[in-house]
């Protein structure tokens, strides 16, 4: 048996230290930092939500950005058409994404590996479309979904030039603790174990008496929830919800992510959200290297990606930063 | 003269195990010789580093004086030896003639295939009725045969059997040991059989080995083996 | 009358999607892997056959070159690559995914290859073929010699390989070797030199898509994605292990698309796919020709 090294509370405390200390250093970056640290956050919620899928449960998904479409539309209009505050259009949001997720989750587990793939794919390329066909989701010029500034006591607190992206910095990064703290519970519960034991060895798993389709549906409805959650967030961040903000690639661009973290590897999750973030700065400063030619520039990042993915399957399947190291280093830490 | 099957101190490693350790053995032109043990002695295994499905194996294994070890299954089986796997050897997709032909494939000489496969129908008569069914339908037993057949299309000269009597009635498992039997004698193969079924396979057999926990522990004339009285009890169970 | 031209335009298309379905089909058959890059593989063969077209202004020397460039290039895939990934990445949570991550990583890497070396802009190719319909009386049905060159491709690389996999030594070993790789090492075939033939064959049918497709539309590096979702909806239908499943399934979808195109409008298409293959898949859980028992995907 593996000892538990941390109870949840003391996670939950050491999560949210990292947090107090990452909130304090936004003030000393400036906009862009801002937004892209809102950015890692969006993405680690979204990223997770694939770990918790196909390392923990065994089941692939081309399509989680229509989930995330989802969860991003349904905040977007409860906030806009009801004025709901933005708290809950996120968690109006979250309850939508995870309906569709677990009537998605029924289907889904009877389909088997490369049918599941084309399903949710297909779900992928399909969903957005339906923005064009209801007056109510704003066709291509999309729904509005500007939270405004922070509220008034943060900015009593931290001064009136706290802009609008150090908040959305704030309140990402903290939701994006939150879904880590809560996932790594989940995971250490009945729920965990069997999910991993699905994934491992379906067969064993129903023979120990669980009851694996189950386990798999609740499995797609749990991730469905988290990537919906990061669609809601992307909206407010984007300030303005579109079909277009809802490509095939930003299901490949979550997968990718994914990957770089290791499947298997939630605390990964953070290094695939920030290398996500840090692959379009790092390949604009090469392009202006190169000279800045129009074809360097639009093909780089994709070059770049792509060559990142295919050096992790062949070599470091693990992921960028494998478990082993990260645990031996926490062990250090203690 | 073909010089057969020579193995000399052959190690074999599973992993972290030694799954056959320093064994040495001959299996000579138009000589069949079976080996028994219990579960877990090592006799797959054997089989399958000779087949080239296991590279991790050091020491000598010739076949006609040439090494046979670090082959890989697909030239063996031009140069003569044939492995048929443990419960499947046939590929349940395809029909019954189309496995037969997946024999002769590599082989330049069609005319002789023809013959060959015609040869096997008539070695195992209800394979021919049965040319256009897929192989999923046939029996336990009509799978072995035509596993044997398709081997014989590819003209072999050394045989290596896996139990091919698993789960077979006895009736059937008398009319592929006579096949055998048959082949040896009037084909002149030389077959390297792996068995549980002890007693039946010592009956055809010339000689007979006892594997035990991955080391030889007998290697005699069959008939000796079938008078040996602590055999009967350790291995044969009557 | 509507209707009848509705069923033409589903047929023209649908046979572009069994083309695509097609080359999926072979690789998955012979590799047990959905190849997401048969994309950029086709978009790739189309630039090569654009090239040649442009020097040598003929489109008939350009095709043939094309599916010759698109096997080579299937083949050195498998080569370099694919083969090397069998032996790695094979435990762990990412094994499951490793080949579609692997696919969609060649995917983007072509993509952003091509990009660099012709630009993202649209390049026309066209063919000597008229794109006008046919007409009969007062009647022009939207059904072009470039439609009907387009469904003769398609009939073409499905009777050639149909007629490769069901009648020749080398499909008997192309199936042995799909079906049970082990059994087939064992029973002499070179299991990995018939698995290169097999993506060389994928890559030649993806070449012909891309070359017969394209003249009806734009060349881009990623012209072709939105084909290659569509083929993989239809191979998936088909069974992903049949090819006549995939060209039904690739007609099925096409009709499908262009019945709705008409009646019910044209951005619903791809959500519409989604639910025409969720129906499929309950009913059978892996497509119409797909074997329903025994086998592990």
């Amino acid at each position: 048996m593996r000892k538990r090294r941390f109870t949840s509370l003391q996670r939950g405390g050491l999560l949210l230290i990292l947090g107090i200390l990452l909130l304090v250093t936004s003030n000393f970056v400036d906009e862009l930092r801002s937004y892209q640290g809102a950015q890692v956050a969006v993405y680690l919620v979204a990223i997770s939500s694939i770990i918790l899928l196909t390392g923990y449960s065994g089941q692939i998904s081309l399509g989680h950005g229509a989930i995330m479409a989802i969860g991003s539309y349904a905040a977007a209009l409860a906030f806009s058409l009801w004025n709901i505050s933005f708290e809950f259009a996120i968690l109006f949001g979250m309850v939508v994404g995870t309906i569709a997720g677990f009537i998605l989750g029924v289907a889904a587990a009877r389909l088997s590996g490369p049918y599941l793939a084309g399903t949710t794919l297909a779900l992928a390329v399909g969903l957005p479309t339906i923005a064009d066909q209801f007056k109510v989701l704003g066709g291509e010029q999309g729904l509005n979904f500007d939270i405004g500034d922070a509220p008034g006591w943060i900015k009593r607190f931290e001064g009136s030039d706290f802009t609008q992206y150090r908040w959305f910095f704030w309140l990402m990064t903290l939701v994006a603790l939150g879904v880590v703290w809560a996932i790594t519970n989940l995971l250490q519960s009945s729920f965990g174990r069997n999910w991993r034991a699905v994934s491992n060895n379906p067969v064993a798993a129903s023979l120990a008496g669980i009851n694996v389709a189950r386990a798999k549906v609740l499995a797609f409805t749990v991730s469905s929830a988290l990537a919906s959650l990061a669609g809601a967030l992307f909206g407010i961040l984007l300030g303005i919800v579109t079909p277009s903000a809802f490509p095939l690639t930003l299901s490949f661009t979550i997968l990718t992510g994914a990957v770089l973290a290791g499947v298997g590897n939630l605390a990964g999750s953070i290094v695939g959200a920030v290398v996500l973030v840090a692959i379009p700065e790092f390949s604009g400063a090469l392009s202006t290297h190169l000279g800045n030619s129009q074809k360097v520039t639009a093909n780089l990042p994709g070059l770049v990606t792509s060559l990142l993915l295919i050096f992790v399957v062949l070599f470091r399947p693990e992921g960028l930063w494998p478990k082993k190291v990260w645990k031996r280093s926490r062990q250090l830490n203690n | 003269m073909n010089q057969g099957l020579v193995i000399s101190d052959l190690t074999i490693e599973y992993g972290a195990i030694r799954a056959i350790h320093d064994i040495s053995f001959e299996v000579k032109p138009n000589e069949l010789v079976a080996v028994i043990g219990a579960n877990g002695a090592g006799k797959s295994t054997l089989l399958r580093a000779l087949s080239g499905m296991i590279a991790s194996a050091s020491g000598g294994a010739t076949w006609n004086g040439q090494s046979i070890l670090k082959t890989k299954p697909e030239e063996l089986v031009r140069r003569g030896i044939v492995h048929l796997a443990e419960g499947k050897s046939v590929i349940p997709e395809l029909t019954v003639a189309e496995n037969l032909a997946l024999g002769g494939l590599r082989r330049r000489d069609k005319s002789d295939v023809a013959t060959a496969i015609s040869e096997s129908l008539e070695l195992f008569p209800i394979l021919a009725s049965r040319l256009e069914q897929r192989a999923d339908s046939l029996s336990g037993g009509e799978r072995q045969m035509l596993a044997i057949g398709r081997a014989l299309v590819s003209r072999p000269k050394l045989l290596l059997l896996d139990e091919p009597s698993l789960g077979l009635a006895p009736l059937i498992i008398d009319q592929i040991f006579n096949a055998l039997n048959h082949l040896r004698t009037h084909l002149g193969l030389s077959i390297l059989l792996v068995e549980q079924n002890a007693l039946s396979a010592l009956k055809i057999a010339d000689r007979g080995l006892v594997l035990n926990l991955g080391a030889l522990v007998k290697n005699g004339l069959a008939a000796e083996l079938l008078g040996d009285a602590d055999l009967r009890d350790s291995y044969m169970g009557f | 009358m509507i209707f009848i031209d509705t069923l033409l335009l589903g047929i023209s298309s649908g046979a572009i999607y069994s083309l695509m379905a097609l080359a999926l089909v072979l690789v998955w058959r012979s590799t047990r892997i959905v190849n997401f890059a048969q994309a950029s593989q086709a978009v790739l063969s189309t630039y090569i056959g654009y090239e040649i077209t442009m020097r040598s202004h003929n489109y008939w020397v350009s095709l043939p070159l094309a599916i010759l460039f698109g096997a080579i290039l299937g083949s050195l895939i498998d080569f370099l690559f694919m083969r090397y990934l069998a032996k790695r990445a094979k435990s762990g949570p990412i094994a499951e995914i490793a080949p579609v991550i692997a696919t969609l990583g060649l995917l983007g890497l072509l993509q952003s290859i091509i990009g660099l070396i012709w630009g993202n802009s649209f390049l026309q190719y066209p063919t000597p073929l008229s794109g006008k319909g046919f007409t009969f009386g007062s009647h022009t049905i939207p059904f072009s010699p470039q439609n009907l060159f387009i469904v003769l491709a398609t009939a073409i690389v499905l009777l050639v390989f149909g007629g490769i996999f069901r009648f020749t030594d080398l499909g008997l070993a192309l199936r042995a070797a799909s079906f049970q790789p082990e059994i087939a090492q064992l029973a002499g075939i070179r299991v990995a030199r018939i698995r290169n033939i097999g993506w060389a064959f994928a890559g030649a049918a993806g070449a012909v898509a891309g070359a017969v497709i394209t003249p009806t539309s734009v060349l881009s590096p990623n012209s072709l994605d939105l084909l290659l979702v569509s083929g993989f909806i239809a191979a998936v239908m088909g069974g992903l292990d049949s090819l006549v499943g995939a060209v039904i399934g690739g007609l099925v979808l096409g009709v499908g698309f262009s019945f709705i195109l008409q009646y019910v409008g044209s951005s619903v298409t791809f959500l519409a796919g989604f639910f025409i293959l969720v129906i499929v898949l309950l009913i059978r859980p892996r497509g119409f020709f797909g074997h329903q028992v025994g086998r592990h995907a």
